[in-house]
């Protein structure tokens, strides 16, 4: 498909400029020469050829809207349309972020809510609801984490991250001076107790821990987990990712859990724009409540107002309050589904996931065999044995059936690990028809697999060139 | 309400299947003495007209002005119709980040396009598909400059919008950097005496802002010379994005990265957020920039395509060794964007200007009053600071009258006593304009 560029044509425009009502006064006499562009290089195009422009590259993109999206730790669930009809009402997008206090009780009461509302959905004693993201929340809350010992005069400089963990726990860790040591999974997928033991010295922060971690398997022995942690001190980290595993069913703040970072745009159900935007809480403990971000939403009877006299926060991760057009989408959600329909999600989530690991269990190599939570991991280790299909094979082969694949090589300790995450919102036909095809390609990668490592033949683009793109990156259009 | 489709029946046999017989079983892992029977102090389902007249009369505990006279990091700007419908393909806003480039070339060629579009307006040669927001963008390219350099101290002007430094101030001390302010000099730009004697060879970057926070337009080249003689970096941030429909884009200047907030790119106001962070750079920073970056190539057959490229900067590959942690970004924030800019094209410089025509008239009005004074002497872009008999009142008077006044500045700056800094958009008309003059006379 062309650019953008290429089907600019000098002259164009979609959008009109109003004449203007003021006196027009001569810009470089106003301004000055020397601060003044020359040239303005933007796209020239009729309104009509823009509409056909984007909305033929929409055509060349997959949503959930239109078909099964099992992208592990991603909860691509069905994103309600009645949030996004709430998230455009007036009120809501119209007003300026220093808009005072009194004209926007109703932004105030919500986000007020919101945070009571997460606490008590993960038993937290306070929430922020700064953050933009999920990553963007794990630094907040290792930042409160170095917060705390830096109040407390303790100079610790280590958190332990599973082997299992999402890259962002490190690399947020990193952000914040950290040394990471690596701590490693015991043969059901769990926290090698032994190996923490020895780890949990009184240099180490905190524990970054994923409940249910990435195999989608539940920390049995998280009592346990906690008290060694807590035992010298360290604070105990939840990566909530995984959280739509659990709403409903256990609170991570009783579970033990310091911090908890949670996606609105996974387990709240708002849509992820191809990549953004997210937005990502943060619950903490009653110890850690007084590092929370600036501006903090408080009450006094039936006002809310802003403040920012927390002298302990660590101050502030972003300009103004949040990514509050995504939060109006989540509360809607909350509100939607209330305590029992959230409660029902996990259940039907959790269920979704262990019937596809059931009905593909005999297809594919599953290293851990028992519930698993809201995703299951396979390996293609016998399909790569049988026939040199690799897993990445196996996910181009599921475009050509009509869906969007599963995370794949991930996470790093499975070998060709093939993750899906089904969600509650998919019906049980859509779990057979997918679990059908997953069967029909194991069989064709046994009979013939060229035809699963040729795939896609029916997208737009075949496999494209990853080394040509890193080895000579072209990250922005020159004319040729 | 819960969007889940299963029928009792479909249950049974999902159970049976999995060979539980209840769904208790499914939650056995979870010690006994931590199950929740109930979540406490959530309200009951909602029905969908519920929901809608919940939330509808939420939002109208809300007053939303008339007219709005406030920026300072956040614009009313109008947007044209497509940028909706587009941003509203559910093909695009319900994906997730395109790992899986073959049924995902719609947003990554949306991105590519918007990277271009953002090198060429700022100057540089290369953008990423996006940062949090304006501030965190300043935030991640300071904190970059000091990996790279192996520099602990970054040097701020003080009319970097408050908000930003503080948002320096907390990445850097969690990194344990040095943050250090310049003063503005009478003109409002960035004082270069007071910039030259706090350089030193431990300074990784100077961060201006051009417009600043209060309006002014910086002189970048001198502040890139200055930075570039002691080893520094520069980077240049920005208030308004529209601004660049006319200024020199500090890229072309020689800033080394170029940051600031592009929700005046088609994005509603919001009331603070999602916005999008804007991060374009020299091409030599290009394998260590922060974030998505889209790249074209091509498939087996030799047809042009896109990828997520460089991904060895990420935290996904790299882990504690990435450049930064950011995972999602603000891509839907930045299609928004990309169809703004597109839609106006050259228009974007005609904006600009009227924009300018606008904030002169307002400035012109309210220097006619009694006891008005302007306080800074170098140009401005959309928004100038005045200062006033009594700011308080003034925004007071403004607010009976449903208009959002100027922004008081003595909050963060406690010397500008009275000071008020005023925005005007092509949203302000000249009626509009003429009755605040005449309310706060």
């Amino acid at each position: 498909m062309e650019l953008i560029f290429e089907i600019s044509k000098p002259g164009r425009a979609a959008a009109g400029i109003p004449a203007s009502d003021v006196p027009s006064i001569n810009i470089e006499q106003a301004i000055g020469r020397k601060y003044l562009r020359d040239d303005l290089d933007l796209p020239e195009l009729a309104e009509i050829d823009l509409v056909r422009h984007y909305t033929n590259l929409s055509r060349r993109n997959f949503g959930v809207d239109l078909g099964f999206y099992p992208l592990g730790s991603c909860t691509m669930k069905y994103n309600p349309k009645i949030n996004e009809n709430v998230a455009a009402l007036p009120g809501f997008t119209g007003l300026h972020p220093y808009a005072d206090v009194k004209s926007a009780q109703g932004n105030l009461h919500l986000l007020y809510d919101m945070q009571k509302s997460l606490c008590a959905i993960f038993g937290m004693a306070e929430f922020t609801l700064q953050p933009a993201a999920g990553a963007h929340g794990e630094l907040t809350g290792v930042m409160m984490i170095k917060k705390y010992f830096e109040k407390k005069g303790q100079k610790r400089r280590i958190i332990l991250i599973p082997d299992a963990a999402h890259g962002t726990n490190p690399a947020s860790s990193a952000l914040c001076g950290f040394e990471i040591r690596e701590l490693k999974s015991n043969g059901e997928g769990g926290v090698d107790i032994e190996h923490l033991e020895s780890l949990m010295t009184e240099d180490v922060a905190a524990l970054m821990l994923t409940n249910p971690n990435t195999l989608g398997l539940f920390e049995r022995n998280i009592e346990k987990v906690a008290a060694i942690v807590h035992g010298k001190g360290g604070l105990l980290y939840g990566d909530g990712a995984n959280a739509n595993a659990f709403l409903g069913k256990a609170r991570p703040g009783d579970l033990g859990f310091d911090v908890i970072q949670l996606n609105l745009h996974k387990t709240f159900s708002t849509p992820h724009g191809g990549g953004g935007p997210g937005s990502g809480p943060v619950g903490v403990s009653n110890a850690l409540v007084d590092f929370l971000p600036v501006p903090r939403v408080v009450r006094k009877d039936d006002k809310f107002k802003w403040s920012e006299k927390f002298p302990d926060s660590i101050g502030r991760v972003r300009a103004f309050y949040g990514n509050f057009n995504v939060i109006v989408k989540a509360y809607t959600y909350i509100r939607s589904l209330g305590a029992e329909g959230l409660k029902h999600a996990t259940e039907m989530a959790v269920l979704n996931a262990n019937y596809i690991k059931e009905r593909l269990k005999p297809y594919f190599d599953l290293p851990y065999d028992r519930i698993c939570m809201h995703e299951c991991v396979f390996s293609g280790n016998r399909q790569v044995a049988q026939s040199s299909v690799h897993t990445s094979d196996i996910a181009k082969k599921l475009i050509d059936y009509g869906y969007h694949p599963p995370t794949i090589y991930f996470p790093l300790i499975v070998h060709e690990a093939i993750m899906i995450e089904p969600t509650e919102t998919e019906s049980k036909e859509t779990l057979d028809t997918f679990c059908d095809a997953m069967i029909a390609i194991a069989n064709e990668a046994k009979e013939n697999p060229d035809g699963v490592k040729n795939a896609p033949v029916t997208t737009p683009v075949s496999r494209l060139d990853e080394v040509l793109a890193a080895r000579k990156p072209d990250v922005c259009w020159k004319k040729s | 309400m819960d969007y889940c489709p299963h029928t009792s029946d479909d249950v049974a046999q999902m159970q049976s299947v999995i060979g539980i017989s209840s769904l208790d079983e499914l939650f056995a892992d979870i010690p006994e003495k931590f199950r929740l029977k109930h979540i406490p102090d959530i309200p009951e389902a909602l029905s969908e007209p519920e929901t809608l007249s919940f939330m509808s009369s939420l939002s109208q505990k809300n007053k939303l002005p008339h007219v709005t006279l406030t920026g300072a990091g956040a614009y009313h700007h109008f947007i044209p119709a497509v940028v909706g419908h587009i941003v509203g393909r559910a093909e695009i806003y319900t994906a997730y980040t395109p790992y899986q480039a073959e049924i995902s070339q719609g947003i990554l060629q949306a991105i590519y396009e918007y990277q271009t579009m953002i090198a060429r307006l700022t100057g540089t040669e290369i953008a990423n598909a996006s940062m949090y927001d304006g501030a965190s963008a300043t935030a991640e390219a300071a904190v970059l400059c000091a990996k790279m350099s192996n520099r602990n101290k970054m040097i701020v002007a003080r009319s970097v919008h408050p908000e930003y430094r503080q948002v320096l101030r907390t990445y850097c001390w969690a990194n344990g950097y040095t943050v250090v302010e310049v003063p503005c000099a009478p003109s409002g730009q960035i004082d270069l005496d007071a910039l030259q004697k706090k350089l030193d060879d431990q300074t990784a970057a100077v961060i201006v802002q051009s417009p600043n926070v209060f309006g002014v337009i910086e002189d970048i080249a001198p502040a890139v010379d200055a930075a570039h003689q002691k080893g520094a970096l520069l980077v240049a941030g920005f208030t308004e994005g529209t601004s660049m429909g006319i200024l020199k884009p500090a890229g072309t200047q020689g800033a080394d990265f170029v940051v600031g907030e592009g929700q005046s790119f088609g994005n509603p106001l919001n009331y603070g957020g999602p916005y999008l962070g804007i991060f374009a750079a020299k091409e030599k920073y290009m394998r260590r920039v922060p974030g998505r970056l889209v790249g074209a190539t091509v498939d087996k057959n030799g047809q042009r395509g896109f990828v997520l490229t460089l991904q060895t900067r990420e935290q996904h590959i790299r882990r504690e060794k990435a450049t930064s942690n950011i995972c999602s970004n603000e891509a839907l924030c930045a299609l928004a964007a990309g169809v703004y800019l597109a839609a106006l094209g050259k228009n974007l410089r005609k904006l600009a200007e009227l924009n300018v025509y606008k904030a002169r008239y307002l400035k012109n009005r309210l220097l006619e009053l009694p006891g008005w004074q302007d306080v800074f002497s170098a140009p401005f872009y959309n928004e100038f600071v005045l200062r006033c008999p009594d700011a308080g009142k003034v925004n007071k008077k403004l607010k009976k009258e449903g208009i959002v006044g100027g922004y008081e500045l003595e909050k963060d700056y406690p010397e500008l006593k009275n000071a008020l800094l005023f925005c005007a958009t092509e949203m302000i008309s000249k009626e509009d304009m003429d009755k605040v003059a005449d309310l706060v006379k």
